[in-house]
C-alpha cells in the first residue's frame, strides 16, 4: 500500500511540474527552485510533515521534500539553540544529501566521461 | 528596409506563436507521472527497508535520500540519466535523483577545466539556485514561525 | 562607382571563382541521417581520441583541411588566404587551425552563416585578383556548442519541439581563379534583422526573417525570380524556421513552390529525436558541400541559391533578456 501511495503522490508532483514546464516560459531551474520554496513554505505551515507521514517517499523524494527538510532542520535547531539555529539548521537534515552529492560527484567525475 | 519597427516585430511574434509546433503536453505529463512515480516507488522500497534497520524514522529518511542520491549519481555516471530526463522531463528532474544528476553532470562536464576552477567551482552551477533559495525560504519561514511561536526570547 | 555591385546589396563576380575542391566531415549521428551517402568522411568517434571536445573539434577541422588540400593535390604554400569561422568563444577552432596551417588568416564570425560569409569574402579576394587560391572553412561540434550555449551533456533535460541540435562536422572548400568546379557568381551579404524574439529554444523562427530579407533583396538586385533557381537552400532554419521562412516569403509575394529546402531540416531524419532539426556552422557547410554540390555535378541542380543563416547572440545576452538578432548571407552557385 505504501508503495502505491508513494508512486501516485510522487508521480502527481512530477506531473504538476511538467504542466508548469510545458505551459509557461519557466525553465527547469525555475521549476526546481519553485518546488523547493513551496516545500519550505508548506513545512512552515505545518502541512508538509504530515504529508510525508502519509505519502512517504512520494513526498520525501521530490525536491519539495528537500525544501521542507531545510525548514524542519532550522526549526529544530532554533528550539535547541535559539536564534543561532537559523544559521546552523539549514544542513541539519539536508547536509547528508548535499555531502553525498559532492562525494559521489567527485568520485564519478574522476572515473566517467560525458558521452553522446 | 530600416530596422524593424515594434509593430512589425509584434506582428511576426504573433505569426510565430500561431505556427509553432504544439508541445505534446499530455504525453509529457503522463511520462513525467510514470517516471517520477517510479523513482518515488523505488524510494519507498528503500524507505521501507531502511525503516527496519535504522533506529528512528528520521534516520531512515536520511539514509533513503542518500541512497537515492547514490542511484542518481550512478545513473549519471553510466550516461543514462540524461536519457531518462529526455523522456521523463520533470519526472526525472524533480526527484532528488535529479538533484544528484545536476551536481554529477556538472562535475563531469567541467572536470576538463581542472579540479579546482573546473569541477569544484562549477559543481553547483545548476543545483546552486536550489540550495540558495531553499536556504533563504527556510530562513524566512523559520524566522516567522519561530517568532510567532515565541521561540526567541 | 562600384562596378561589380548591383542593386542595394549584391556583388556580381565578373570572373566567377571556382570551387576546385571541397570536403565534408560529419559525426556518427549525422552519418546515420538521410544524407549519409553524400558526406566525404563519417567519424566513428566524435571525440577523435582527444581529451576534450574542443580539441576534437579542432582536430576534425584540421583533418578536413588536409583532405581538401590532398584532394586538389595542393600544398598549403599555394593557398593565399585562409578564411574560417566557428561557434566557440573567440573563434578558437579557426584561429588554432590557422596556427597549424601557417597561411595568412582571416577569422570571421557569422555564427551558422560562416560558410556562406567565407565563400563570399573569398570570392571577392579572387575576383578582385587579390588572391589565386583561398581556403574557406567552418566547423561545429555538438559537445562544444552544448557546453557553451546550453547545459552539461549528462544533464537531464527535455528538448523542446523547436530545439535544434548542433551538427558535429567540418566543411572546407578551396576557391580558385582557374580550374574546374562549381562557379560562385553572386554574393548578397545580409543585414542583421531582429524581430524581438527571445526564445533560445526556437532559433529557427528568430533567423527566418533575416533569410527572407536577404532573399527578397537578392531577387530584387539581380532582377531574378525563384524560377531562375533550381534550389534555394537555407541553413539552418530547421523545420520550425523553414515554415516561418515560407510564410514570410509568401507575405512578400514570393512563391517558393517546391524549390526550397533547408539544411537543418535535411541532415537528420525525424526518427533521430532532434527536436526541429539541425544547426551549427557545419550544418549549412556540409549539406552544401555534400548534398548540393554532388547533386550539381550529377546535373540535378544547375543554379542554386544558398542562404546560410546565423543567430548572433551569445550565452550572456539571452540571460540578460536581449532578443536574438539573425543574419542571412546568400551565395549563388552555378555548374
Amino acid at each position: 500500500m505504501s508503495l502505491l501511495i508513494a508512486f501516485l503522490v510522487g508521480g502527481t508532483i512530477c506531473a504538476i511540474g511538467q504542466i508548469v514546464l510545458d505551459t509557461t516560459k519557466l525553465t527547469p531551474a525555475h521549476v526546481l527552485v519553485g518546488f523547493t520554496i513551496t516545500g519550505a513554505i508548506l513545512n512552515g505551515l505545518g502541512i508538509y510533515e504530515p504529508f510525508i507521514q502519509f505519502a512517504g517517499a512520494g513526498a520525501l523524494i521530490p525536491v519539495s521534500g528537500f525544501g521542507s527538510a531545510i525548514a524542519s532542520g532550522m526549526l529544530a535547531e532554533v528550539k535547541r539553540l535559539g536564534w543561532e539555529g537559523l544559521f546552523t539548521g539549514a544542513f541539519e537534515i539536508t547536509g547528508l544529501g548535499v555531502t553525498a552529492a559532492v562525494v559521489f560527484a567527485s568520485i564519478i567525475a574522476l572515473i566517467a566521461k560525458p558521452r553522446k | 528596409m530600416d530596422p524593424k519597427t515594434k509593430a512589425e516585430q509584434k506582428k511576426y511574434q504573433e505569426l510565430v506563436k500561431g505556427h509553432s509546433k504544439k508541445t505534446p503536453i499530455l504525453k509529457h505529463v503522463v511520462l513525467a507521472f510514470l517516471i517520477g512515480g517510479s523513482i518515488c516507488l523505488i524510494g519507498q522500497i528503500a524507505l521501507n527497508y531502511f525503516s527496519t534497520v535504522e533506529r528512528t524514522q528520521g534516520e531512515a529518511a536520511a539514509t533513503t535520500l542518500a541512497f537515492m542520491i547514490f542511484l542518481g549519481a550512478m545513473a549519471t555516471g553510466f550516461g543514462v540519466y540524461d536519457i531518462l530526463g529526455e523522456i521523463g522531463g520533470a519526472g526525472a528532474a524533480i526527484p532528488i535523483t535529479g538533484f544528484a544528476n545536476t551536481v554529477v553532470a556538472s562535475a563531469m562536464e567541467f572536470r576538463r577545466e581542472g579540479f579546482l576552477l573546473g569541477m569544484a567551482a562549477k559543481m553547483f552551477v545548476i543545483a546552486g539556485p536550489v540550495l540558495v533559495y531553499g536556504i533563504l525560504a527556510g530562513f524566512l519561514v523559520t524566522l516567522i514561525k519561530a517568532s510567532l511561536l515565541g521561540l526567541f526570547p | 562607382m562600384a562596378e561589380n555591385r548591383v542593386g542595394q546589396q549584391t556583388i556580381v563576380f565578373r570572373n566567377p571563382p571556382r570551387i576546385i575542391s571541397s570536403f565534408a566531415t560529419v559525426g556518427p549521428d549525422e552519418g546515420k541521417g538521410p544524407l549519409a551517402q553524400y558526406f566525404n568522411d563519417i567519424l566513428e568517434d566524435p571525440m577523435l581520441g582527444q581529451k576534450t571536445a574542443e580539441k576534437a573539434e579542432l582536430k576534425m577541422l584540421e583533418s578536413t583541411i588536409e583532405q581538401t588540400l590532398a584532394q586538389a593535390k595542393l600544398k598549403k604554400e599555394e593557398i593565399h588566404y585562409y578564411i574560417s569561422g566557428d561557434l566557440l568563444n573567440q573563434i578558437i577552432s579557426s584561429s588554432f587551425s590557422a596556427r597549424t596551417l601557417g597561411v595568412p588568416f582571416i577569422g570571421i564570425y557569422g555564427a551558422c552563416s560562416s560558410y556562406a560569409e567565407g565563400l563570399g569574402l573569398g570570392s571577392v579576394l579572387i575576383d578582385g585578383s587579390y588572391a589565386d587560391k583561398v581556403l574557406v572553412a567552418t566547423t561545429s561540434h555538438y559537445q562544444t556548442a552544448e557546453r557553451q550555449f546550453r547545459y552539461p551533456i549528462e544533464l537531464n533535460i527535455q528538448r523542446k519541439t523547436s530545439n535544434q541540435v548542433t551538427v558535429t562536422g567540418a566543411g572546407v572548400s578551396i576557391l580558385a581563379n582557374a580550374g574546374d568546379g562549381i562557379k560562385v557568381t553572386h554574393a548578397t551579404f545580409g543585414k542583421v534583422i531582429d524581430m524581438g524574439l527571445k526564445d533560445v529554444n526556437d532559433m529557427g523562427s528568430a533567423m527566418a526573417p533575416a533569410a527572407v530579407d536577404t532573399l527578397v533583396q537578392h531577387l530584387q538586385d539581380t532582377n531574378r525570380s525563384v524560377a531562375d533557381y533550381d534550389l534555394i537552400l537555407t541553413g539552418d532554419l530547421a523545420s520550425q524556421g523553414k515554415k516561418m521562412f515560407g510564410l514570410l516569403a509568401k507575405e512578400k509575394g514570393i512563391s517558393l513552390g517546391n524549390k526550397h529546402q533547408d539544411a537543418g531540416d535535411l541532415i537528420f531524419s525525424p526518427q533521430q529525436d532532434v527536436g526541429a532539426g539541425a544547426s551549427g556552422c557545419a550544418c549549412a557547410a556540409v549539406v552544401t558541400i555534400g548534398y548540393v554540390m554532388k547533386e550539381m555535378y550529377q546535373g540535378r541542380f544547375r543554379r542554386v541559391l544558398l542562404i546560410a543563416t546565423g543567430a548572433l547572440m551569445n550565452a550572456l545576452t539571452f540571460q540578460q533578456g536581449e532578443s536574438i538578432p539573425g543574419i542571412g548571407h546568400a551565395i549563388v552557385l552555378e555548374v
